[in-house]
């Protein structure tokens, strides 16, 4: 099955979810990671039982933020 | 090293000064070459924490932002956020925050008003702070 991660062409296996895609594509600091998948933000409870489907788009994104102290 | 236009930092700079009092942010990208970064565009984003010690990007903003890089053919080469009150570097909060040594993180300070000062830094997975020397020509 094919899917799109940060812009590239993947092959997954069937049934990946998104906490099995952060671990395939070696994610750094997964935990501070948030995910999209066609545009939609999925909520971090949602990691496990987010089953990608052929022809999604995956985007990973850093929380950005920080403090003047 | 990292390299901005100078109408970039300008445009950087003015949406920090219009941010005022609160801090400001946004993302850069561009395109490396060897050791050669070079910013091709500045995304202005919301702060929304809406403070003058904080800040957090909307994540919907960020993610268009990384959308139009990636349609355009570029790549993201960082952050940058203003101190409003407080010199350019990292502060203790930044570091703890910084989740991706790839990427530079910019701090323009407008603690002197007519004379911001803007540096570029890494902080890798250690939290240990590199100057990035930053070239506005």
């Amino acid at each position: 099955m094919t899917i799109t991660v940060a812009g590239e062409k993947k092959e997954i296996s069937d049934g990946t979810t998104v906490t099995k895609l952060i671990a395939d594509e070696n994610v750094e600091n997964p935990e501070y990671v948030t995910v999209t998948v066609n545009d939609e933000f999925v909520t971090r409870d949602n990691f496990d039982t987010t089953v990608l489907k052929e022809n999604d788009t995956v985007e990973f994104l850093y929380f950005m933020g920080g403090g003047a102290y | 090293m990292l390299y901005l236009k100078k109408e970039d930092y300008e445009k950087m700079l003015k949406h920090c000064r219009e941010g005022l009092p609160n801090e400001a942010c946004g993302l850069i990208g561009g395109v490396v070459e060897g050791d050669k970064r070079t910013i091709k565009k500045v995304y202005l984003l919301t702060n929304i924490d809406q403070s003058n010690e904080h800040f957090s990007m909307d994540p919907k903003e960020q993610l268009e932002a990384v959308k139009d890089m990636r349609a355009n053919g570029l790549t993201l080469l960082g952050n940058f956020h203003s101190h409003p009150e407080s010199p350019s570097r990292p502060s203790e909060e930044d570091k703890r925050l910084a989740y991706d040594s790839k990427v530079n993180y910019l701090i323009l300070s407008l603690m002197d008003n007519d004379n911001p000062v803007l540096n570029a830094f890494w902080i890798d997975e250690e939290k240990n702070v590199t100057k990035e020397e930053l070239v506005i020509e």
